[in-house]
């Protein structure tokens, strides 16, 4: 069985990619389960998905524990505990990460003693569907032909433009891949005589004052960097700026707009989600909205 | 009939747009609104010929559809969690009505700590309402269930509305491939539905009131609404055999994998079952002698089925994916009423919860349940119930609790 995890955050189309992935393998006759496991929906949370293909009916179900393959679509995760990207990766399986650092950084920064493959980036909004199409070829079974179809029937609601850009898009990532084709392969499965035995223990009593699920902490929200759900930020032009001191600030729902003394409003990007209220409400037009590869700054949060 | 890649919400879906339903009221909730949303764009789209309503909360959603229901139209609903507690009272209420409908539920965890992940403590909540429960464990039994429920439902015989459970993103978003019945053969199936006297006509107004009474006549249509749901056992093996005729697709009481010559056997609920298959196959190819038996009906509860295909085994485990707060497994204790005192009872009844909030039950853990009932059963003593918990697990909690500051006291 092919056991298929895909990491990213809400907005990246990893449960699309996990579909397209799943109807390709359907489509080229095998028994597929496809499912996305999220908390609380929102854009830019961590989200993951998985895919199990089979000759045979799947009974295994859950979260896939041991991937043959992991896709991190946004590198940012992979340092994310509770985003869980490594979990049982293990020496045969195949990391694959949207990243413009080569394979040996990874390979040296996580020392998992796995192949690591890297996947450059090239449309930060369609990380999903490149991955798919990396997922399709790194597989080895499934034909080209299959990944163009599953796009279609995953994509049918959609403009025949916006599938032809992600046709192009899967096919691209699906071509570069091509040295690493079947690189994929499917773990022996578990038996009776040789399996890790799992570590029960009998829970003991806690008095309520650590038992109740009540968490009491001082305010941190500053702390929580929601900078990291955005895709996109909003830029003010000084030049157009009118220093009205309040328009901006005002309506920016998260407080993330501060204004000087001097009435010169600074976006405090660690913690603008990226709504886009300001650029909606400035009567200037001073602000405009840039995708977030192109304005990373160095030493800022990624 | 087309195979398909579908999710266990498109599936329950699919089953009240082929059984033709006239009227679905809704409420939102995660990890059940596809059903609606799925329902609704098909309404939209013409492609389906039904009333969608949206109401301000369950608790008037199971008014309404039970009130539909007992004016003679088709109905179905679908909810989960905490919108199902919320409709308690009518959950209760509306059973007493005796309204045929069906109701899906997609089991999630109950608040508190919250959870979107599943258990059967929402469910299990309904259990003694007078509605019939149906347990899913593939997004195929979902679908065919669903249609399965409404005979079921409208059967003089029964006439009760009928829960039917899956669990949350295990099957909700799951998708699997999933047969789609013909339209012709589902008309097959399930016939133009007859309310018998259940009626109104807008044209011919008439009033309707449930009487206050004494513990007497009380008692009557209490145990008139038992007699019902115990009915409910024969006439699901009825329908259940239409239904395998037409689709060719078997539905028993009690799914029954591999039990009867077992020695050993699991048993449990839902989707996780599946988990329990999957362990069997390995379990047997390595020589054990281990079936697995899942309740699909729960209420009625099938006890003279169990009491047949669990006698004379050597050690039954049963893996319950709920817990009643200061007695255990609601399926222990319910096999245990069925099983106590009868003369072939498996002498090992052992208690495992697991599966909690969406807690994972591996494959490993399976291994160890099995060895745990053989141990029990070669020294002839019932383990004590086990709350599945490893040690990563704790050590994991510890530092979210550390993390959170947890059991310190608070500074003024």
């Amino acid at each position: 069985m092919y056991r298929i995890r895909f990491h990213g955050r809400g907005g990246q189309g990893i449960k699309t990619a996990s579909r397209i992935l799943g109807t390709a393998f359907f489509l080229e006759g095998y028994e597929v389960q496809d499912a996305p496991r999220y908390g609380a929906e929102r854009r830019g949370a961590p989200i993951f998905a998985y895919v199990r293909a089979a000759k045979k009916p799947i009974l295994e179900r859950g979260v896939i524990q041991q991937p043959d393959l992991v896709i991190i679509a946004d590198e940012s995760l992979a340092s994310v505990a509770s985003a869980g990207t490594l979990i049982g990766i293990d020496s045969h399986c195949v990391l694959l990460i949207v990243s413009n650092e080569s394979a040996q950084t990874w390979q040296h920064r996580l020392n998992l003693g796995c192949k690591v493959i890297t996947l450059s980036k090239q449309a930060e909004n369609h990380a999903g569907v490149l991955c798919a199409g990396a997922a399709v070829r790194l597989a080895g079974v499934i034909s080209r032909q299959n990944l163009q179809s599953a796009i279609q029937q995953e994509l049918a609601d959609f403009d025949a433009s916006v599938v032809q850009i992600n046709t192009d898009l899967a096919l691209q990532a699906f071509d570069d891949m091509e040295e690493f084709e079947g690189s994929v392969k499917t773990a022996e499965e578990l038996s009776v005589e040789n399996y890790q035995k799992p570590q029960w223990i009998k829970l003991a009593f806690d008095a309520a004052h650590t038992a109740a699920p009540a968490i009491h902490a001082a305010a941190n929200s500053v702390q929580i960097k929601t900078g990291l759900w955005r895709s996109y930020r909003p830029v003010i032009d000084y030049q157009l700026c009118k220093h009205c001191w309040w328009v901006c600030s005002t309506y920016c729902p998260g407080g993330a707009i501060n204004v000087d003394a001097k009435g010169q409003p600074d976006v405090d990007y660690d913690h603008c989600k990226g709504c886009m209220i300001c650029v909606a409400q400035c009567p200037s037009h001073a602000i405009s909205i840039v995708p977030e590869q192109e304005n990373k700054t160095a030493g800022e949060t990624p | 009939m087309s195979r398909i890649l579908l999710t266990g919400n498109g599936a329950a879906a699919w089953g009240a747009r082929l059984a033709q339903v006239d009227y679905i009221p809704a409420f939102p909730i995660t990890p059940q609104t596809e059903i609606i949303e799925t329902l609704a764009a098909w309404i939209d789209q013409q492609q389906m010929d039904a009333r969608l309503v949206t109401l301000e909360s369950e608790h008037s959603m199971i008014t309404a559809a039970a009130a539909a229901a007992v004016t003679g139209v088709r109905v179905f609903s679908a909810t989960s969690s905490q919108g199902l507690l919320y409709a308690m009272e009518m959950i209760f209420t509306t059973a007493g009505w005796r309204a045929p409908y069906v109701l899906v539920n997609v089991s999630r965890g109950l608040a508190t700590p919250i959870t979107l992940e599943p258990d059967h403590n929402d469910v299990l909540a309904a259990r003694d309402s007078g509605y019939l429960q149906i347990h899913c464990s593939t997004c195929q039994e979902v679908l065919d269930c669903t249609l399965i429920a409404y005979r079921l439902a409208e059967d003089a015989r029964v006439r009760l509305p009928v829960i039917v459970n899956l669990d949350g993103f295990y099957l909700s978003f799951t998708r699997e491939p999933v047969f789609i019945p013909e339209k012709d053969r589902v008309k097959q199936f399930i016939s133009e539905y007859d309310p018998e006297n259940m009626r109104f006509r807008a044209h011919a107004p008439m009033s309707e009131a449930v009487a206050v009474l004494g513990g007497s006549p009380y008692s009557y249509f209490r145990y008139q609404t038992h007699l019902a749901a115990e009915n409910a056992l024969g006439v699901f093996d009825e329908v259940a055999k239409k239904f395998q005729q037409i689709f060719a697709r078997e539905y028993t009481a009690i799914e029954n994998y591999f039990a009867d010559d077992a020695d050993y056997v699991f048993v449990m609920m839902g989707s996780f079952a599946t988990k329990a298959k999957d362990a069997v196959d390995k379990l047997r190819a390595a020589g054990w002698s281990i079936g697995l038996l899942r309740p699909r009906l729960l209420r009625p509860f099938p006890s003279e089925r169990f009491r047949q295909l669990l006698a004379e085994k050597k050690a039954v485990a049963v893996i319950d994916q709920n817990i009643s707060m200061g007695m255990g497994g609601v399926l222990h204790s319910e096999l245990c009423a069925a099983l106590y005192g009868q003369p072939q009872a498996p002498a090992i009844l052992a208690s495992f919860i697991a599966g909690l909030g969406g807690r994972d039950i591996s494959v490993e853990e399976f291994f160890e349940i099995a060895k745990t009932i053989k141990q029990a059963a070669n020294e002839n003593r019932t383990p004590a119930p086990q709350l599945l918990y490893t040690e990563n697990e704790l050590r994991e909690i510890r530092k979210l609790q550390a993390l959170a500051n947890v059991g310190n006291k608070l500074e003024q």
